[in-house]
């Protein structure tokens, strides 16, 4: 695998067995970022829902939007609350606003020095970090400042 | 509309907690502790608990009521109610649901309880453990957003930047905390004082929480006794009224993956309004509050949103000299809290609320006659109440 931000050994992501995010998931592993979006009013969502919350229609689809954005928040997390991160030291999470997609936001961490400063408002872009090296394969879409 | 509100409807005739504990070190099963807190709530009453007829709880308790009422040799089971929501979101609520059922006659004597091992069922500090995860904690687990404080910390960052604040605001809330808790024998927190220097020097958790602005880990259990308001001076105690006690959040506060649209918010937007409609009165009237806390800053942020102060005046408001009983300009956490007396999931904040009204508080504001709760800032959904002397009806 390449080189991952975090340690091995957090839970793997895997698609909800019902199917309501896996075109998501799959998306990531072709270096794609797919949300959701209503067929009936073209508004964004996300996390993903069965039906669009502003106009109620179940006709969803999954759009493709660039993987750039701002950070909405951000947290340096010191204390490790998982096995895999004993070793881990600092490491950032941001939450990224994307505004190309009305806004919605998603959470990732932040590629680079863990004490770098944060600041609200910074433009970001993606970067897919592909785990290959065991039987849980799978993508995650982390961010650098851009 | 005049008979659709709880305002003077219910009293509150006993409280209790069982010795409160650090996690891992109760020698007693959490429904033991559950059984120990319910008996000795119905003792401070003078209530025969096989007249308990109600159970009200938060948080997927697991002391589940039927099992309750059997240990107890209750009479009858009249009323059994889970308030929907995890962390302390739940506290005031499930007095509002107690209190509903006693207003409406669905029960007469409903004991509004929590009991907590973490000891014996697992430490909510601490991440999960398996290999593979689906749903929305998929989209937060692989990054390491695993425990309460960083799923809370966004929020409070957000909030922070947007209105300037600075870390001594989060810092004054603790001190307060910790120097009540000097004053409480029943405070885990009790015997180890807190100053500036320490607390500044404390570890990072997740910033901007220190160590010292995250809650305890505990094992107890706490309850009260709710009854109609005719019977208040049926009892021992110097009658205690539910003045208000409702719950919620605003627009779509359970949006998944941090998606709420006002997300820097500790969720009593919409709350809080309900609340002082309901028990008649605004934030001046309020002469001493518990504020859960999970972290600091969801304390700071509850304080903005139930009306104590601005978010630009929140670097001055919120200094240890205001936060402190019996004289500050809002007393805060008179017990130590969740911060120092224990994490009894909140319930401890209502307890306290009371013992307040009843002039019986460790670190009593004198006179006071209005106490407010705020449960559980930051989940979905949070929950207020306020109690009142027989002065306020």
């Amino acid at each position: 695998m390449t080189d991952s931000y975090l340690r091995p050994g957090l839970p793997a992501p895997t698609p909800q067995p019902d199917g309501l995010d896996a075109p998501f998931w799959e998306g990531l592993g072709a270096q794609r970022l797919l949300l959701q979006r209503c067929n009936a009013c073209e508004g964004w969502q996300w996390g993903p829902e069965w039906c669009c919350h502003r106009c109620h229609s179940f006709d969803l689809r999954y759009e493709e939007t660039p993987a750039e954005g701002v950070i909405y928040s951000h947290e340096r997390v010191w204390h490790p609350v998982h096995p895999a991160l004993k070793e881990q030291g600092p490491y950032v999470i941001v939450l990224v606003e994307l505004p190309h997609a009305d806004g919605v936001r998603i959470v990732g961490n932040l590629i680079g020095d863990p004490e770098q400063p944060l600041i609200i408002g910074t433009p970001v872009v993606g970067y897919y970090e592909h785990h290959t090296d065991d039987d849980m394969r799978h993508t995650l879409l982390q961010w650098v400042v851009a | 509309m005049t008979d659709r509100t709880l305002r003077g409807k219910v009293a509150v005739v006993g409280v209790a907690e069982t010795e409160y504990y650090k996690w891992g070190q109760s020698p007693d099963p959490e429904f033991k502790l559950a059984i120990e807190a319910v008996l000795k709530a119905c003792a401070d009453a003078g209530v025969d608990p096989r007249d308990v007829d109600g159970f009200s709880s938060y948080s997927n308790d697991r002391s589940e009521a039927s099992r309750l009422s059997a240990a107890l040799g209750c009479r009858e089971l009249s009323f059994a109610s889970m308030q929907w929501g995890g962390g302390g979101g739940g506290g005031s609520g499930a007095i509002a649901n107690g209190a509903a059922a006693v207003a409406t006659g669905q029960a007469e004597c409903v004991i509004v309880f929590r009991a907590l091992a973490q000891g014996q069922f697992g430490r909510f500090g601490q991440g999960p453990r398996m290999k593979t995860v689906s749903g929305p904690a998929a989209h937060t687990l692989p990054f390491g957003l695993m425990s309460a404080a960083q799923m809370f910390a966004m929020k409070v960052n957000r909030f922070m930047h947007d209105h300037d604040i600075h870390q001594e605001a989060l810092r004054a809330i603790s001190l307060a905390s910790y120097a009540h808790a000097q004053n409480n024998p029943r405070a885990v927190m009790h015997g180890r004082p807190l100053d500036e220097a320490t607390y500044d020097a404390s570890r990072w958790i997740v910033e901007p929480f220190h160590l010292f602005d995250c809650c305890q880990e505990n094992d107890g259990a706490a309850a009260m006794v709710l009854v109609a308001a005719e019977r208040a001076k049926d009892f021992p105690h110097k009658p205690c009224y539910v003045l208000a006690a409702v719950s919620g959040s605003q627009h779509r506060a359970g949006a998944p993956v941090h998606n709420t649209p006002e997300y820097a918010s500790s969720g009593f937007t919409t709350v809080a309004p309900r609340l002082y409609d309901m028990a008649r009165l605004g934030p001046g009237d309020v002469d001493v509050l518990q504020s859960y806390e999970n972290f600091t800053g969801g304390v700071l942020m509850s304080i903005v949103e139930h009306g104590f102060c601005k978010p630009d005046e929140v670097n001055d408001f919120l200094t240890v000299d205001n936060l402190l009983a019996p004289s500050g300009k809002l007393p805060l956490n008179t017990s130590g809290g969740n911060l120092a007396e224990c994490y009894m999931h909140g319930l401890g904040l209502n307890i306290e609320a009371v013992r307040q009204i009843w002039g019986a508080s460790t670190s009593q504001v004198p006179g006071a006659d209005v106490a407010l709760v705020g449960s559980g800032p930051m989940v979905t959904p949070v929950s207020s109440s306020v109690f009142g002397s027989e002065g306020t009806l």
